[in-house]
């Protein structure tokens, strides 16, 4: 019986030493906030379009850092959701439509000559690329927009287009080469996908 | 000439040469195509804008297109002709894809137009030479199109140890470089000569490759002709010789380190048609309008190298060179190794295109299908940039983007070495540039985002400070209505002595305040002052200094003041409970009231927009009665409501002080008002003894009667007791609360307009340029609440403009504070105008140069900004003349009598100074548009459209003012 | 001193605990995809191999021992062995928020590592005296974060090297891993004991 009730005493006494320990580990290593939501929301796109259904790019990369799927982000579209998977080692996902899908980079333009001067898309502006004051015509600093589409939904007028911005010789980039198998000279057979058949 | 060490570098290649062929034929000269397209990205760097409109007749060698920043350059008419579009046209570019071009149809005569060499280039500055080679469109020929002029600049960064000239041209088939030499042989030497002396360098060195004989004995046998102490070093053939790098190992021994230039290591490189295009520059005048290329390929008939007009479609010159539409099977622009496909002979010729290879089908088989890696490494022996081709090949293809710069892949000069001797015919460098293409999109798509997050952050930040401070306001107003609710109760016997503690603080607090703003309103007239006196405008220095006084006197007043409370509070603070003031029901009502009335203010005016525009619909006018009549009701119950506390505390007079001190702060302003007055009255009378004007007497008069004014508010302020009662007397006291809020108003409306603009003040120190400052809300703020405090201060005006039917007294007040008004615009206008010029200093002295500054949109808004000051002194003139008619001058008060009688002539006078300065300020743009006109004669047009306008306004600024100068000696001569 | 040297190289080279004992394999296969994963992992279990050795020497000689009660050694080795994990744990969170975000699972895991129980265990059927069981914890870590680290940068060049499709992925990471346990044989013949 003794030695029941000792085997049990000491176990209970290694677990409160290694209570104690752990207790001040705790508090010695408390971790104050969560330093990942910087890194996080540095490989967002900062469109702070709020597709994804938080109010900008920071809460989401917070909700992110919280368990939040990472496909939420259509602006980002697929390039960003691998970055984040490489950051956070997780599995790469395709884009949650549910949240838009991915476009190609677009900006808004106004057409002035329709614009009442309301100044409601200025408000709207996250970064604040509309330009102009009550009653005079606005317009859009197209370098500074993020092609949110913020401030589409509150124009009276719908004076405002989403453009896409094309393709023109400065910012043409090279395609990737097509690789060994578009070329269909397989030298290993299982890699000659045709020909694997059961 | 002597000979100099050859060094080696690692990898290179030796492809078959293929130069025989168009060397056979001499130098071609193609006949004027039909049209020739002049794309305006011809270079590294921003697109040049065009100078030309469609339709334009130009000449040979005129400029067509002009820089557009640093790293830009000019572009200039090929032949006499027509501009027969701007337009999107298909460009010679890997991607294929268009670009904006003037297309220029030749007449056929080739008229040059006047050429101005710059003959004395060795006695003028140099970087005057630099700009004068921008100018003639000078770009490197070797094949990036880096402007020569930025690249010469940056050549001054370090100690320059060797000039290296590039003849090298090792791309095969290429032999452009070549007929060069032997053609131009002396204007290349000149042109290094040149540029030798541009860039101060000792140690000049033309590297060439051994496979042209003809080109180096050309070479030689001038040197050693003119004793030249440029060397030359003939390097043995491998490709890729000719590259910048390369070259330079080949030459020095040293290695250009990893990202940087080899300005870094104190060397510059140019290539021979460079070379020759600055002394075609600089000796003839004759800017960059033609080039060498290679016509070759087994497609052509008659492969050749030709002189070329820039702009030429190259289906031209495959005509030209007799090509064979059944053989072409590739037509590539540049050469086999680093040269790109095109998809369409339309593109022209552009100043870096050195060669057009027309292939057969037998010479340049299609690509072989990619096959894997066999890791055999032959790739790192061929690299001359000693990188591991295969390393970055895996992380290419992998987007291991990070990794492959990890690995150097920057260094990669996408010579094609490694592709040529792959055995698996893998397109190692179609994989290198896809990777450095998206990794540099990375990067700008990096840049955006941080700066997309940067005006996120700082627009969150922005409005969470507009809500604090709406919030802290919100307080502000809440604490100030309790207390004066809480000083209310004081009156009322059962609470006087314990609430009497919080109050005292709240006083002091709110004395506090006032001293902190006086004092700085005091340091800022203090400064205005210094300002003044430095450009000794003595009648400002007057009028400041009296400003100080007062603001010191005020000052003084408050501290005073405060002083007392704080004696008081102590007293006070005996009392324990501090119970916190809870807001009156009658702040509440009142707030509302207040409210209401703004409404209506707000339909009104909406209301009397609408009559402006259509002045004879009677409905409207009928609306605008009743709202009217809606407003004033409105505004009694404020008045009434806002009375009501004040009286008892008044009656409760536990400090008398504050009640009495607005009361006070007037009579001390009219006193500073009438003493200004006798100042200048003084003044004009100094002034007419001097010419011994007939209206001494009249104006000695006035001196006396403004005196007398001047004591008898001094001695009202001696007692203000006595004052005060005399003011609450008086019959304007009913409405004195009235405009104790309009004031208020005021006062809200300027702090609007002071933050907005100290706010923008801020985002400019902060280093924020001019765009951001507009994108941000501030510039739409300021305007809103300088709109708004113009309508209050109309607001006040019409409402002070009822009783003044009963005292004449205001009636001088109307007219002051819609002065006062309009001066304020006018301050307003004169900063703008202000600050514009200070910002075109500002630009000018970063050393932008005028163009530049001309392309900012400072000058723009100078001219709105003066524009608007002149309306607006324009408009100042013509009330200025009302209260000369009205009949003031037949009230008894003497008082009235001589502020009446100085009001109109102070305006008069302030008046003619403003259309001095007018003028002065037009005189002086138009010097400095002619002093402009002489440093930018190409500008000639523009600028004189501008002096004429300015000497417009001149004109009738100077006509302005003569009438009033005019006015004025007629109201003297009228007294 | 030799003594040492040779555990040493015992655990690290001859004995390795993965590739010739066969412990830990869960992390040298899941946690070797990065280098920089890897040698996070290898950091944090080098640390807790050898706080743990070192506990679990001092519970096992000062508080089982005097009362007898041997038996309870492996369920006071797993305590051990668990509050140093969380212990780590909470260094890595505080000290790299990254690593710790990168070993994810994989840090708890190392509770269940087996290598760290066989390390404590083996240390007492070897007899091992106070130094010996920190040189044997810490040899074994080495050894472990030697092969890991190996491993990673191995499948690292194979994920962009062209692999056969049905190779692709684990597999080819499994005939790696056991063509560098052949390779680890041929240290056998290093120590003659």
């Amino acid at each position: 019986m003794f030695t029941v009730l000792l085997a049990i005493g000491i176990l209970v006494l290694l677990s409160l030493i290694f209570g104690a320990i752990l207790g001040y580990a705790n508090v010695r290593f408390h971790v104050e906030g969560d330093p990942i939501v910087d890194q996080i929301d540095a490989l967002l796109p900062q469109t702070q379009c709020g597709q994804c259904g938080h109010p900008g790019c920071r809460p989401y990369a917070e909700a992110i850092a919280n368990g939040e799927a990472i496909n939420h982000c259509p602006p980002g579209g697929q390039a960003t959701i691998q970055a984040l998977a490489d950051l956070l080692d997780v599995e790469a996902v395709p884009l949650d439509g549910d949240h838009g899908a991915e476009s190609a980079k677009r900006v808004a333009v106004i057409r002035e000559d329709e614009c009442i001067g309301c100044t409601k898309c200025i408000q709207a502006c996250p970064v604040d690329a509309i330009l102009g004051a009550a009653k005079q015509m606005h317009t859009v600093i197209a370098d500074e927009c993020t092609g949110c589409d913020l401030c589409v939904e509150p124009c009276p007028v719908d004076c405002i287009d989403m453009v896409e911005v094309g393709v023109t010789a400065k910012t043409w980039s090279w395609d990737k080469p097509q690789g060994i198998a578009a070329t269909s000279l397989n030298i290993i057979a299982t890699d000659r996908q045709a020909e694997v058949t059961h | 000439m002597q000979t100099a060490n050859i060094f080696s570098f690692h990898g290179g290649i030796h492809p078959p040469e293929n130069k025989a062929q168009s060397l056979q034929l001499p130098l071609g000269k193609p006949s004027l195509p039909s049209e020739l397209i002049l794309p305006l990205g011809q270079h590294i760097g921003q697109s040049s804008r065009p100078l030309v409109k469609v339709g334009d007749k130009v000449l040979k060698g005129e400029t067509i297109a002009i820089n557009n920043g640093f790293l830009s350059s000019f572009l200039h008419a090929p032949t006499s002709g027509t501009i027969a579009a701007i337009e999107e046209r298909l460009i010679a570019h890997p991607s294929g894809l268009s670009d904006l071009c003037i297309i220029l149809t030749p007449d056929g005569n080739e008229t040059w137009t006047t050429l101005e060499p710059l003959s004395n280039w060795q006695d003028i500055s140099k970087t005057d030479v630099l700009a004068y080679l921008s100018e003639m469109g000078i770009i490197g020929m070797g094949g990036a199109g880096f402007p020569t002029q930025v690249k010469l600049q940056g050549a001054h960064k370090n100690p320059l140890t060797h000039f290296i000239i590039n003849a090298a041209e090792c791309e095969p088939y290429i032999t452009a470089d070549d007929m060069l030499i032997r053609e131009k042989t002396l204007e290349l030497v000149l042109g290094i000569e040149i540029l030798q002396h541009l860039v101060e360098a000792d140690n000049v060195v033309i590297g060439i490759e051994d496979n042209k004989p003809t080109a180096i004995a050309a070479l030689k046998s001038l040197l050693i002709k003119r004793n030249s102490k440029i060397q030359l070093a003939v390097v043995p053939t491998k490709y890729p010789s000719g590259g910048e790098k390369q070259l330079i190992q080949l030459l020095t021994g040293k290695e250009v380190p990893s990202g940087q230039y080899p300005a870094d290591i104190g060397i510059l490189c140019q290539n021979v048609g460079t070379c020759v295009a600055v002394h075609d520059a600089i000796t003839l005048g004759k800017p960059l309008i033609s080039r060498f290329t290679t016509l070759t390929g087994d497609a052509l008939k008659n492969p050749q190298n030709v002189e070329v007009l820039l702009g030429t479609p190259v289906a031209h010159l495959l005509d030209y060179a007799d090509s064979e539409k059944k053989k072409l099977s590739r037509l590539i622009m540049g050469g086999p190794m680093m040269g790109y496909t095109l998809d369409s002979a339309a593109v022209p010729i552009v100043k870096t295109s050195n060669c057009i290879l027309a292939a057969s089908k037998k010479e340049l088989p299609a690509p072989a299908p990619e096959q894997a890696c066999i890791r055999c490494g032959m790739c790192e022996q061929a690299c001359p940039a000693s990188l591991l081709p295969q390393q970055l090949l895996w992380f290419s293809k992998s987007q291991e983007f990070e990794k492959a710069e990890h690995h150097n892949l920057f260094d990669c000069i996408e010579c094609g070495a490694c592709s040529y001797v792959c055995p698996s015919s893998i397109p190692l460098v179609q994989y290198y540039r896809h990777s450095k293409s998206s990794i540099r999109e990375a990067r700008e798509a990096n840049v955006k985002s941080d700066l997309a997050k940067q005006r996120f952050e700082a627009r969150k930040a922005r409005q969470d400070a507009e809500a604090a401070e709406k919030e802290a306001k919100r307080l502000a107003r809440q604490k100030a209505t309790s207390s004066k609710a809480t000083d209310a109760k004081k009156a009322a016997p059962a609470k006087v002595a314990p609430t009497a503690a919080a109050p005292i603080s709240d006083e002091s607090k709110k004395l506090k305040v006032d001293i902190a703003i006086g004092k700085s309103k005091l340091k800022k007239l203090q400064k205005l002052l210094l300002e003044a006196q430095e450009n000794e405008h003595i009648e400002e220095i007057n009028n400041l200094q009296l400003q100080v006084t007062d603001q010191e006197k005020t000052l003084a007043a408050l501290e005073e003041q405060l002083a007392k409370t704080a004696a008081e509070a102590p007293v006070a603070a005996t009392a324990t409970t501090t119970a916190k003031p809870s807001p009156a029901p009658v702040s509440d009502e009142l707030k509302k009231a207040k409210v209401d009335v703004a409404l209506i203010g707000v339909k009104l005016k909406k209301l009397q927009k609408q009559l402006a525009d259509t002045p004879d619909d009677q409905e409207l006018k009928d609306k605008i009665t009743a709202f009217e009549v809606d407003l004033k009701a409105a505004q009694d119950t404020v008045s009434k409501l806002s009375e009501s506390p004040q009286p008892s505390s008044n009656a409760a007079t536990p400090e008398p002080k504050a009640a009495i001190s607005d009361e006070l702060k007037k009579l001390k302003i009219d006193a500073a008002i009438a003493k200004a007055a006798v100042k200048k009255v003084e003044k004009a009378l100094k002034k007419a003894e001097e010419i011994q004007a007939p209206e001494i007497e009249s104006i000695r008069q006035q001196l006396q009667e403004a005196q007398q004014r001047a004591d008898e508010l001094e001695k009202a302020l001696a007692n203000p007791q006595d004052a005060s009662q005399k003011t609450e007397a008086a019959p304007n006291s009913a409405d004195a609360d009235a405009a104790k809020k309009r004031k208020i108003d005021l006062a809200i409306a300027k702090a609007g307009v002071k933050k907005a603009e100290k706010n923008i003040q801020l985002l400019k120190e902060q280093g924020k340029d001019e765009s951001e400052i507009e994108a941000s809300e501030w510039p739409k703020k300021l305007i809103e609440a300088q709109e708004k405090l113009a309508t209050l201060e109309k607001e006040q005006a019409t409402e002070q403009t009822v009783p003044a039917a009963a005292a004449p007294v205001s009636a001088a007040n109307v007219d002051a504070d819609a002065a006062k008004k309009r001066k304020i615009d006018l301050a307003i206008a004169k900063a703008g105008v202000k600050k514009a010029e200070k910002n075109i200093q500002l630009l000018k002295e970063q050393g932008k140069d005028e163009s530049e500054i001309e392309a900012s949109e400072w000058p723009k808004k100078l001219i709105e900004a003066q524009e608007k000051l002149t309306a607006l002194e324009a408009e100042e003139s013509t009330p200025a003349a009302a209260p000369v008619s009205a009949p003031v001058g037949k009230t008894t008060d003497a008082v009235t009598k001589s502020e009446a009688k100085a009001e109109p002539e102070m305006d008069l006078a302030n008046q003619i100074k403003k259309e001095k300065i007018a003028v002065a300020l037009a005189k002086a743009q138009i010097n400095k548009l002619n002093k402009r006109l002489e440093s930018t004669p190409e500008e000639a047009d523009s600028i004189k459209q501008e002096i004429a306008s300015t000497e417009q306004r001149l004109h009738s600024a100077e006509a302005l003012l003569e009438k009033l100068i005019h006015s004025q000696t007629n109201m003297q001569e009228n007294r | 001193m030799t003594e040492y040297l040779l555990i040493l190289v015992s655990t690290i080279l001859v004995n390795n605990f993965v590739l010739v004992q066969f412990l830990g394999l869960c992390p040298f296969m899941g946690v070797s995809g990065k280098l920089e994963t890897s040698i996070g992992m290898a950091m944090a279990t080098t640390f807790v191999l050898t706080l743990s050795s070192l506990c679990s020497y001092l519970t096992y000689t000062y508080i089982l021992q005097p009362f007898g009660l041997e038996y309870l050694q492996t369920i006071s080795f797993i305590l051990v062995i668990a509050v140093v994990v969380q212990f780590t744990e909470m260094v890595v969170h505080k000290t790299s928020p990254l690593l710790y975000r990168v070993l994810g699972i994989f840090l708890p895991l190392i509770t269940t590592n087996c290598a760290v129980l066989g390390v404590a265990l083996q240390n007492i059927s070897k007899q091992n005296g106070f130094v010996e069981s920190i040189l044997y914890g810490f040899g074994a870590a080495v050894g472990f974060s030697f092969v890991l680290i190996l491993f990673s940068a191995m499948r690292e060049r194979i994920n962009v090297a062209d692999v056969p499709t049905v190779f692709k992925g684990s597999a080819i990471g499994m005939i790696t891993a056991g063509l560098m346990a052949l390779a680890f044989m041929g240290f056998t013949a290093l120590v003659q004991i």
